[in-house]
């Protein structure tokens, strides 16, 4: 361990968020931004946490009251906040996770540095989605930093290329989910469902974190009929070819599957009609009318077809 | 083994076997679905199952739990096949060990009927003219280009 550099903390928040229309830093949950989420969790396992900025976001509310490290060559995306790290501080190795991971934990954190090889350029884990390195929750090596300045020397910016070419140590994840991001309003939406469950146990939350979570639950709508709630929907076999997804979240004030379904074959090209199908609420038989409640998940099932 | 599981790659059907092996079973009964190239007149060039395995696998548990309860035989499990399969290839295999052949015959055949008509199991199938069309849900889409054929399940 001795050997080992210091581990600082990085937050790459510099992100255009052009499918988000707004700061995906400034996205909340728990009541807090998303910065200061990924921010509060690192502060947990580095010595020293920064966030990363382009020069024109020193200024930004969400931002402005953390410690900075600036982009020295901003426009070229996260390889220029991970660069600007290890030349503020060239002695320290730095744990580097993109803002948008609102699944990731402190638990899979410290999975990545108990398996931390210094030797390595980065210590990574694999994409669950197409094994490939996942630069931006990785803990980048002091020696990272010459050869990260040649690879941008000759004109490359893609730090998930670097790493492919890299010695770096790549981990399978714990949690396959981890590092899922969120880029859209609907991904968004769907991800509160699913962090809903969790928003009262969460650890670690400040006093403040948690007086915003009541407020939060009192909001949603879980405990009055008429507001819309948000459903996961599950399609699969023909319904999946007609709606053109495999699933979607909605807001709706559907309050049982046979209305959910009525709105649904407004918006795809549903042939089946209810009498055909049968109903799923977060993966158990259930039935038509069932009261639905925030954050469940349905599946209408098709005909089946097995043997 | 677990009582009822799915496989994307083939079956090992000697690996199952011997998971029922018992020393007071006196027999073993099994069955395969085999993938056939023809359905109601149409010629089959392949087949692609889909599962909603969160469900299924809970519902294929049940069946198998209540066939063991139901004619008193000593193991018994199911394991069906996702993803595309070619004619030919063996997309379910149901096992059943048991003191004696009666009960372990008729424990087999409740389990692949139970499995056919509760598990969240879908079958699409690829024809030879290029259409394909899932099983049970869009006949008469398919019969809609080939009015010629004499179809009786065409409009139920």
């Amino acid at each position: 361990m001795s050997a080992e550099a210091p581990l600082f903390g990085l937050v790459l928040a510099g992100g255009a968020s052009t499918r988000m229309q707004r700061d995906k830093a400034a996205i909340e949950y728990h009541g807090r931004s998303q910065l200061q989420c990924t921010f509060d969790l690192l502060t947990r396992v580095c010595t020293a946490t920064f966030v990363s900025v382009r020069p024109d976001q020193r200024e930004e509310p969400t931002r402005a009251r953390l410690p900075q490290i600036v982009d020295r060559q901003p426009g070229i995306g996260p390889i220029a906040g991970i660069t600007a790290a290890l030349q503020a501080h060239p002695k320290a190795a730095w744990l580097v996770v993109a803002c948008d991971l609102p699944f990731l934990n402190e638990q899979t954190l410290r999975y990545l540095i108990e398996h931390r090889d210094a030797r390595k350029l980065a210590t990574a884990f694999k994409s669950s989605h197409d094994g490939l390195p996942e630069p931006l929750c990785a803990i980048w090596e002091p020696a990272s930093r010459e050869p990260l300045l040649a690879y941008l020397a000759t004109g490359k910016q893609c730090p998930r290329k670097f790493l492919i070419n890299a010695p770096a140590l790549l981990l399978d994840l714990p949690d396959a989910r981890a590092l899922d991001n969120v880029n859209t309003a609907d991904e968004h939406r769907a991800t509160l469902a699913i962090l809903g469950d969790h928003r009262a146990s969460s650890p670690g939350q400040s006093d403040d974190a948690q007086k915003n979570n009541t407020a939060a639950l009192k909001a949603d709508g879980r405990s009055t009929g008429a507001k819309p709630h948000t459903l996961r929907i599950q399609y699969y076999a023909i319904l999946r070819e007609q709606a053109g997804r495999s699933e979607e979240t909605l807001d709706t004030t559907a309050s049982t599957p046979a209305e959910l379904y009525d709105e649904l074959r407004k918006r795809h090209p549903f042939q089946l009609a209810p009498a055909q199908l049968k109903v799923a609420l977060n993966s158990e038989f259930s039935d038509w009318q069932t009261p639905l409640r925030h954050g469940d998940t349905v599946v209408f099932i098709p005909p089946v077809a097995g043997g | 083994m677990k009582p009822f599981s799915f496989s994307t790659t083939p079956l090992s059907l000697d690996t199952y076997r011997q998971a029922l092996a018992d020393p007071a079973a006196g027999g073993y009964a099994s069955f395969e679905g085999w993938v056939r190239n023809h359905n109601e007149g149409h010629a089959v060039t392949r087949l692609e199952y889909e599962a909603f395995e969160a469900l299924a696998n809970k519902e294929g548990e049940r069946i198998v739990t209540e066939a063991i309860a139901r004619f008193g035989v000593l193991k018994a499990a199911c394991v069906h096949r996702v993803g595309s399969l070619e004619i030919g290839d063996i997309a379910v295999w149901v096992g059943v060990s048991s003191k004696h052949r009666a009960e372990a015959f008729a424990a087999c055949r409740y389990i692949i009927d139970e499995v056919k008509h509760r598990v969240p199991i879908w079958k699409k199938e690829h024809y030879i003219n290029g259409d394909s069309g899932w099983v049970n849900c869009e006949r008469c889409a398919v019969a809609g280009h080939d009015h010629e054929h004499k179809h009786p399940h065409a409009h139920d």
